[in-house]
């Protein structure tokens, strides 16, 4: 996971933002929100001819209806890239449209209840403290990669009853597709097919021996018609959730410890008031969510006013409508008792993340084990944090220094 | 005295978010897909009113009415 700048095709440096975005700018990976408030303060939707042209909502209220409308706006794509291939790799029900998304959606919410989480949350305490054991001797880490990057991939793992010990594995795959597949598109490819088969062989060992896990759980599901799911199907649910459920809730983490080792006041006061934790968590997804999805228009329409055409890709910025002011005052700030909070960290509309649960439950305990072991901490100014690019952003170089050292 | 609350999730609106449940688990709950539902006919206990409130304003979806009887 090295520098993504050195090998992923160039694009143009952006001089107007407003007229040109760029998500994948580096000003943009690792500094986004003054660019945000930027195009906010020019217009509710901005247009950029990069991508084969892409619109973007700069508001709450644009990103609210474009999630809530599904007629104009397809899930078929969900990614903005430089290619738009014909061909599409399903990954239902984060994929489908109505009428095929709510069966779909509806096998995969029963796993993922908080009541279902309450039960995952003991194994996810356990591998918090088996991952700060391994440095907290040290004074110092890389939290990115010895602590945040771990937890939601064995987490996931666990779940679904694959080795954790196979997560770099995932990781990878994850990075090829998210980050690099932007890009370039037979990474993409390449990383997909290796989950395909990864996937295929979990599924034929429990066809004859099955277990008690969600693989299994999926392969038993019934369709409306009474049908056992097509292995396709099953296969794209599995890819969506290791896809979606690793470098999300990884960068969730991150940025949260990332603004708690940069606020000294925010993290005094979490260590110091733990009931604080269900409020800070919300608050630190309104202000660092990670996921920007896409849609794309299907049937003309108009955003705010401006008519937006079949064809194009829209950028739906859910960290960017989450910092704007009108729907969140002080939006630039991060108040962690924040009273009214309706942020859309998860989505808006029938695509709310599946896993929202699941990540609250792994932010919470991530953070609540590193407050309890790691109470005073700070960045480390010899290291460099770095940012990842395009759909999700986090952390992926975060420096630390702690105990005697901090 | 102060008024009477009832709360009703509206059904076509939730999208299983769950934070009214997590803000006010006495006065909702949820089914087997996650999606909230208000417990009971709704009518909001005295003393929770507040909570009722709260689970108002946080819902993403603005799916959650409260109403003075």
């Amino acid at each position: 996971m090295s520098d993504a700048a050195s090998y992923l095709p160039k694009h143009p440096p952006v001089n107007d933002w407003v007229n040109d975005f760029d998500h994948t700018d580096p000003r943009w990976t690792e500094n986004p929100f003054p660019i945000w408030d930027e195009l906010r303060a020019s217009s509710p939707i901005v247009h950029t001819e990069r991508f084969l042209g892409c619109y973007m909502p700069t508001t709450y209220e644009a990103v609210r209806a474009i999630a809530n409308d599904t007629e104009h706006f397809s899930s078929r794509r969900i990614i903005v890239r430089d290619v738009r291939p014909e061909q599409l790799a399903k990954a239902p029900p984060i994929t489908s449209d109505p009428p095929e998304h709510k069966p779909a959606k509806q096998l995969l919410l029963p796993p993922f209840t908080p009541d279902a989480m309450k039960k995952l949350e003991p194994r996810v305490r356990a591998i918090c403290n088996e991952l700060i054991d391994e440095f907290i001797a040290d004074g110092k880490c890389d939290a990115a990669a010895r602590y945040t990057k771990h937890i939601p991939v064995r987490a996931i793992a666990h779940m679904l009853g694959i080795p954790e010990s196979d997560g770099d594995l995932f990781i990878q795959w994850i990075h090829d597709i998210l980050e690099r597949g932007i890009k370039d598109h037979e990474t993409l490819m390449k990383a997909a097919e290796a989950m395909d088969g990864y996937f295929a062989e979990h599924i034929e060992r429990r066809k004859t021996q099955p277990s008690d896990d969600l693989i299994t759980t999926l392969m038993n599901a019934r369709d409306k018609n009474g049908q056992p799911l097509q292995d396709e199907h099953v296969r794209g649910s599995l890819r969506l959730l290791l896809i979606a459920g690793i470098d999300t809730t990884w960068s969730a983490i991150g940025s949260s410890l990332w603004h708690l080792a940069r606020t000294p006041a925010d993290r005094e006061r979490l260590a110091r008031e733990p009931k604080l934790m269900p409020s800070a968590v919300e608050e630190l997804l309104r202000a660092y969510s990670p996921v920007t999805m896409a849609r794309e228009v299907v049937k003309e329409t108009s955003v705010s006013g401006c008519p937006v055409k079949p064809g194009n890709m829209v950028l739906l910025s859910f960290p960017a409508a989450n910092r704007d002011p009108v729907m969140f005052p002080d939006a630039d700030k991060v108040v962690l008792d924040r009273k009214e909070n309706r942020h859309a960290a998860f989505g808006l509309g029938i695509h709310r993340c599946v896993g929202s649960n699941l990540a609250r439950m792994e932010m919470t305990v991530a953070l609540e084990e590193w407050l309890k072991r790691i109470p005073d901490f700070r960045l480390d100014p010899a290291g460099k944090v770095t940012w990842s690019e395009g759909t999700v952003r986090g952390p992926r170089q975060l420096p630390m220094l702690f105990g005697q050292a901090a | 005295m102060a008024a009477k609350l009832k709360i009703r999730v509206d059904q076509d609106k939730c999208q299983g978010h769950a934070r009214c449940k997590s803000l006010a688990p006495e006065l909702f709950e949820l089914d087997e897909y996650g999606n909230a539902h208000e417990v009971g006919d709704g009518t909001v206990p005295a003393g929770l009113e507040d909570k009722a409130w709260l689970a108002q304003t946080n819902c993403p979806e603005i799916a959650i009415e409260v109403t003075e009887e």
